[in-house]
Formats: structure tokens, C-alpha cells, sequence
């Protein structure tokens, strides 16, 4: 065994268990289990429709087999679709919150009391299928932004809800957004008004406890012409043994001249390196700029999950709107990836740049799935593709499909793709400067994911570092 | 004594291409190992710094009283031997003065002192550049990314004179070089040599050492040094050649294995 073979990996950080008594619906789904889920939330009836419609669509379809990963198959009816932690039903400030899990969220990094919040950072958290704080939001509220928990969105703002929710991604898109439309339980919904330029970064902390639970959160944020927001989704789930279902959907709206930043560090628990357990991440993230001048741009750093089914992308229905993708992609032990970003080019003179680092270490299979599709209107498009990929070991495997459809003769496409391998040499060189093997890693994938990590908000570019650097710990001995 | 090779035989997959190299360098000499192609001289370099692609299969090198071979890599650099390579490679996205910095603070961690923040390491820097008569041009650019033959080489000894090693080993550093740029890093060396330093310089060609004076010249052939001598001995090299230095029959299987590893 060559020292770059050798595999161990790092414990889970994020492992623990919340022991916290939960007011949970049994396992299985039916329409008596949405309409309890809806009850649960005191949701208008508006909801409860559309829910069962999604259910009674999702009955119809067959979930999908064309991802590059494997796995069993996945008893629907064994899942627990709600589960939340007993508390009462209406906080009226957040020192009512349960201090089990203010204490969880500290463990996790992410402080909710008052005085120990992270400045210019606003946190929704959710736990389970509720969102059991949101901070900042009196903040927030005086410039009129909306930034809580999505069912409370659903309660306050129904008109809001009704008139954006599945308007991007509606529960037709695809098996996981139907089977989301029928059981969401929670999640953060953002507004952003009329030319506001939101103060804070908005920030969405997602915690799977309870066990044998599904988590399908939903987000909608929504920025009106000329609004600005950057927002922020972190997850991690305790180490469990059998595979945790994820199905979640984010939907983006921007409208003229709005400016939508989305960034995701997702730290779903990844399986052990015989890949028993971990979060199966099969989600549906697209945004939509429907205004002109209008820019939604996604950042991925995704080093969790035993399988990950992801590709945020953007509608770019307004003239001279973009939309961006940056992903950093790590697959160690037998994680399975099959992640990418979907650019539909509707507008005139609009724009889109993919820039997607895929990382595979020990068993790991990391494959990039992207579109790039410009309809006969998108005149004077242009789109510039970058795809690498990081090769450490030799059983580890990097795929890449692209596919592109040009309808126009005046787009304009790059697309750049390279696949390089961490070789001996390279961290002997670095080794005979006096780095050890693991620094000599660490810098060297660094290095390679630099243009996506410059694109992180400030406070998160080091923890994504930091996270990458555990992720491959042990990769290369 | 610095460094003291004794019957040294080391093979890559298999074929031996060193076959009993003894060498001995003192703090402040100057040495010069040459040799035709596939010799075995950048193997020598390469086992000297702990390459894991060969297998050193007899003999023995002590460096600074300690056995080398037992040494890992990254520990033989931290002892202060360094390698400016052949080919050095490329660190993507990584500055040349974040991975000089992060080198520095390897060594200064195995020597007990402090890491040096980013701001005390530029001083650091500008000192050293100053030192060799060097602008800052590399120094945010990305590791050798992007860089043509002779900024590679350049880049190396700037590294060398920022590490300040006790056992500087060039490995044919002047390939590729053109006059210039060849009187550039020769008179950065020369400004380096120093009493407590020594250096083992690998070439080809003699040109190099009209700029770079050696005390020692060894050839290297066939895996053996079989002829060692003064500067002249490098004179007498470039006239005449390497076959008159070669013994009966050595050199070919050598030389198709040390060309393989090259690569």
C-alpha cells in the first residue's frame, strides 16, 4: 500500500444525539399523514390543497434511476415525515426556547442567545421538521425584510407564500420536489422588498436528530426589483447506522436588478468507510431571475452525505440576467456524488459561468452532471464552463457529463474541463520544503478549489476550508 | 563532516541505477557531481532527499552525524537539506509567498521557534530578495504555475535562499537555461555560499561552473563515480567528452533505467 492509498477516516464532528422528547407522526405516508402534518402547522387550506395534489402527482412517478450512484432501495413507508421537538407551540422570545437545544446549536457553532450571536450573520434553525429560532429578525424587520421559519411564512404571509411558492420549482419538477410538496415541514422563507440591500447575511442551520427520520425542508427566498441578499445553509445530522433520507427544495426569485447570493456548506453525515449509514441528499435548488438585470449566483461546498443528488440552477428568463455556479464537491470513503447545475438561457444577452471542483478520495465516486441550454431567444448569450477534477488514491473514480443545447447561432460557449491526479511527486516536493503529507494535501486542494472558495462569504471561506481539510484527513498518510 | 556517502546502490522498479556511490562533503565546499546522460546523477539527488520512487538497496549516507536514509523526507528538509529540482512543479491556486511562508514556519516549528505571521515573513522576504539582488515579481504568483524552464529554476533558488539550508543539492539546475538567466541564478548561489553551507551541484555541462566554482568535480558513470578531481577536471570534461572517463561496459543499463525514472 502506497502512503496516498492509505485510508482513515476523521471521526464525524457533528456526530452526537439530542436527547429531547419529540411529538413525531408515526413512519409511513398517506394523505392522513399530510393532512396531521398540516394541522400540526395551523397551515390555511391553500396549503393543505396543494400538498395533496403534490402527493397524489408524486403516486404517479417513479423515482429516478439515471444518477451515476447506487444504492438500495429506499421503504417510503418506513419514514417518519414529521418530527419535532416538544416545546410550546408559539415562542414568544427566544429564552423560551428549549436550552436542550440552544445548547445543540452552541455545539454546533451556531449560537442563538442574544449576546453570543455571530454579528452580521441572521440564523434561522431548524431542527428536526420546525425551525426553532430565528434571530435578528426585529433587525431585519426594520427594513422590512421577512427572514423566519417557513411555516410561520405560511401563517403570516400567506399571500407571499401562495403567490411564489412552486413557481420555480413546482411539485411536477421531478419525484423528490413532489414527494417535498407533500410533506415539507419546515424551513426558512427570506424577503427581500423593493430596493432594500439586506444589512445582514441571512443564514439557514439544518440539524437531522431524531432517527429514522426524513428531513424535507423547503426555502423560498424571494428578492423584489433591485433587493440584495446573501444567504447562507449549513447541515449536519448525528451518526446513525441505517441511511437518513433528504429531500429538500430551494426555490430563488429575482426580480429586476435583484441580486440573489446563495451559498451551502453541507456537512450531512457521510457514512462510515464501509459506507453503513449517511444522509442520502437528494434535493432540487433552482432560482429563477425573472428580471432584467437580475443575478442569482450558487456556492456549494459539499463534503457530506453518503449520496448526494444535486443541480442548483438558474432560469435566466430576464435580458442580460446571470446566473453563476461554483461547487466544491469532496467524495471520500464510498461517498457517491452526482451534483451539477442546470443554466436554461431564456433572455437576451444573458450570461452564466460554471465553475465545479470535484474532489475523490479513497472509494469515492464524484461525477459532475451539468446543462447548459439556450433557447432560440437567449440572443448574444454566453456561458463559460469549468470543470476539474482531484484524483488522491487510485480507487476513487471522477465522472464528467455535460451537456449543452444551443438553439441561437449568437451564443457564445466556453467549456474547459481538466482531470489531474495528487501524485507522489507533488507532495514530495512539498514534503522536501519541511510539510508534512497532510499540509502538503490540504494546500494542494487548497489551491485547486481557490476560485470557488473566494466566492464564499468571508465568514464561511475558513470553515469550508477547515471542513475540507477534515474531510480528506487521513486520505494520504 | 557534512555528509558522507559510502557504497550508496539504489534501484527504481527494479533496475539498480546507482551501483556504490561514495561521496564526502565538508561544511563550505563546493562539489560538483557531472556525468552524461542516465549516469545516475538525478538519482543521487532524488535518493539523497528521500524520493519513496527509489528503493535504496545498500550502503550508507550520514548527513550532520545522523543516518539520512532513516530520515523521512519532509525530516531531511526540516535538517536543512534541500533539493532545487529538476522540474519543479506546479501548486495550483497556492502563492509562491504562502508556500515559502508555510515552508518557513515547518522549519521554524522543528527549531522551536515561533511561526512568523504574515506580515513579520514579507520583512523576512524582502530581506532575502534583497540579499540575492531579486525583485518581488514571483512572489504572488501561484507555484510555478504558468512559469517558462528558466522563472521554474529562478523560482527554486529564491526558495533556496529563503530556507537557508545547510546542504544545498542543485539538480541540473542549468537545463534550460539560457546565458542569462544562467548568470543570474549563478550569481545568486555564489552570494550564498557560505563557510556552515555546503553545496552538491548536478550538471552536465561545465558552463555552469564558470560562473559557480566548485572545490570538487566527481563523474558519475554508470551508476559509480569513477573519476573525482579539481575544477580543472571539469575543463578537461567539456573538451574531451565522457568516453574517455567511461569504464568497459558501464553505462547502458544504467542509463535506460535512470531515463525511465527521469520521467
Amino acid at each position: 500500500m502506497t502512503s496516498i492509498e492509505a485510508q482513515v477516516l476523521q471521526p464525524y464532528k457533528y456526530g452526537f444525539v439530542t436527547d429531547i422528547e419529540a411529538d413525531a407522526v408515526p413512519p409511513g405516508l398517506s394523505e392522513d399523514v399530510i393532512r396531521l402534518i398540516s394541522q400540526k402547522k395551523g397551515e390555511p387550506e391553500f396549503m393543505l390543497a396543494w400538498r395533496l395534489k403534490a402527493y397524489r402527482h408524486w403516486l404517479t412517478l417513479k423515482e429516478p434511476t439515471w444518477a451515476n450512484v447506487k444504492y438500495g432501495p429506499i421503504d417510503y413507508q418506513a419514514i417518519r415525515y414529521y418530527s419535532a421537538p416538544k416545546q410550546q407551540p408559539r415562542l414568544e422570545s427566544l429564552e423560551q426556547v428549549d436550552p436542550k437545544l440552544v445548547e445543540t446549536f452552541d455545539k454546533l457553532g451556531i449560537p442563538l442567545a442574544e449576546q453570543k450571536r455571530l454579528a452580521g450573520v441572521a440564523v434561522d434553525a431548524v431542527f428536526d421538521s420546525v425551525s426553532v429560532a430565528t434571530t435578528f429578525k426585529e433587525t431585519l424587520a426594520k427594513h422590512g425584510i421577512i427572514f423566519c421559519a417557513f411555516s410561520e411564512a405560511v401563517r403570516e404571509h400567506a399571500e407571499l407564500i401562495e403567490r411564489w411558492l412552486g413557481s420555480v420549482v413546482p411539485y411536477t419538477d421531478n419525484f423528490f420536489a413532489a414527494l417535498n410538496s407533500a410533506v415539507f415541514s419546515d424551513g426558512s422563507f427570506a424577503y427581500i422588498p423593493k430596493g432594500v440591500r439586506c444589512p445582514l447575511e441571512l443564514s439557514t442551520y439544518f440539524r437531522i436528530n431524531a432517527v429514522s427520520t426524513g428531513q424535507f425542508e423547503r426555502t423560498l427566498i424571494v428578492a423584489e426589483d433591485g433587493g440584495h441578499v446573501s444567504y447562507l445553509e449549513g447541515c449536519s445530522a448525528p451518526v446513525r447506522d441505517e441511511h437518513q433520507l433528504h429531500a429538500a427544495v430551494v426555490e430563488l426569485v429575482a426580480l429586476e436588478n435583484a441580486t440573489i447570493k446563495y451559498s451551502t456548506i453541507q456537512n450531512w453525515y457521510p457514512g462510515d468507510a464501509e459506507g453503513r449509514g449517511g444522509i442520502y441528499n437528494f434535493v432540487t435548488k433552482r432560482g429563477k431571475c425573472a428580471g432584467k438585470n437580475s443575478k442569482i449566483s450558487w456556492t456549494q461546498v459539499e463534503t457530506g452525505s453518503a449520496i448526494t443528488w444535486k443541480y442548483p440552477g438558474c432560469i435566466l428568463q430576464g435580458d442580460n440576467s446571470i446566473g453563476e455556479f461554483y461547487s466544491v464537491a469532496v467524495t471520500n470513503n464510498r461517498q457517491q456524488a452526482d451534483t451539477g447545475t442546470k443554466m436554461i438561457h431564456i433572455g437576451k444577452n444573458t450570461r452564466s459561468t460554471i465553475v465545479s471542483k470535484g474532489i475523490s478520495a479513497g472509494h469515492g465516486q464524484n461525477t459532475y452532471r451539468g446543462l447548459v441550454k439556450i433557447m432560440k431567444s437567449a440572443v448574444g448569450a454566453r456561458n463559460y464552463s469549468q470543470c476539474d477534477s482531484m484524483l488522491i488514491g487510485d480507487q476513487c473514480g471522477a465522472h464528467t457529463f455535460p451537456y449543452i443545447d444551443v438553439r441561437t447561432s449568437t451564443a457564445i460557449m466556453e467549456h474547459e474541463a481538466s482531470t489531474s491526479k495528487i501524485g507522489e511527486d507533488q507532495i514530495f516536493y512539498c514534503k522536501q520544503r519541511g510539510l508534512s503529507a497532510e499540509d502538503a494535501v490540504s494546500m494542494i486542494v487548497n489551491g485547486f478549489c481557490k476560485e470557488v472558495f473566494k466566492e464564499l462569504p468571508m465568514e464561511f471561506a475558513v470553515e469550508a476550508q477547515n471542513l475540507l481539510g477534515i474531510s480528506l484527513e487521513g486520505s494520504v498518510g | 563532516m557534512m555528509l558522507e556517502i559510502r557504497d550508496l546502490r539504489a534501484s527504481v522498479e527494479g533496475n539498480e541505477i546507482l551501483k556504490g556511490v561514495d561521496l564526502t562533503v565538508r561544511a563550505g565546499e563546493v562539489h560538483a557531481v557531472m556525468g552524461p546522460n542516465g549516469s545516475g546523477k538525478s538519482t543521487l539527488a532524488q535518493v539523497l532527499a528521500g524520493h519513496p520512487a527509489y528503493q535504496v538497496t545498500a550502503g550508507t549516507a550520514r548527513y550532520l552525524g545522523k543516518d539520512l536514509l532513516q530520515l523521512k523526507p519532509e525530516e531531511r528538509a526540516r535538517e536543512g537539506l534541500f533539493l532545487a529540482f529538476q522540474y519543479p512543479v506546479a501548486i495550483r491556486g497556492i502563492t509562491n509567498s504562502y508556500f515559502l511562508r508555510s515552508a518557513v514556519n515547518a522549519l521554524r516549528k522543528h527549531q522551536g521557534l515561533p511561526e512568523l505571521d504574515p506580515l513579520d515573513f514579507l520583512q523576512v522576504l524582502e530581506e532575502k530578495l534583497k540579499a540575492i539582488g531579486w525583485d518581488d515579481t514571483f512572489l504572488n504568483r501561484a507555484v510555478n504555475e504558468g512559469f517558462s524552464g528558466g522563472e521554474k529554476k529562478r523560482n527554486e533558488i529564491l526558495q533556496l535562499a529563503v530556507l537557508e539550508p545547510t546542504l544545498a543539492i542543485l539538480d541540473e539546475t542549468d537545463s534550460g537555461l539560457d546565458i542569462d538567466a544562467l548568470k543570474t541564478v549563478a550569481d545568486a548561489v555564489n552570494k550564498l555560499r557560505r563557510r556552515d553551507r555546503a553545496f552538491v551541484i548536478v550538471t552536465h555541462y561545465q558552463r555552469l561552473l564558470n560562473y559557480i566554482v566548485p572545490d570538487h568535480v566527481h563523474v558519475l558513470v554508470g551508476g559509480r563515480i569513477v573519476k573525482s578531481g579539481g575544477k580543472a577536471l571539469a575543463l578537461e570534461l567539456e573538451e574531451k567528452g565522457y568516453d574517455w572517463v567511461k569504464p568497459e561496459g558501464a553505462g547502458a543499463a544504467g542509463a535506460a533505467g535512470a531515463a525511465g525514472a527521469a520521467t
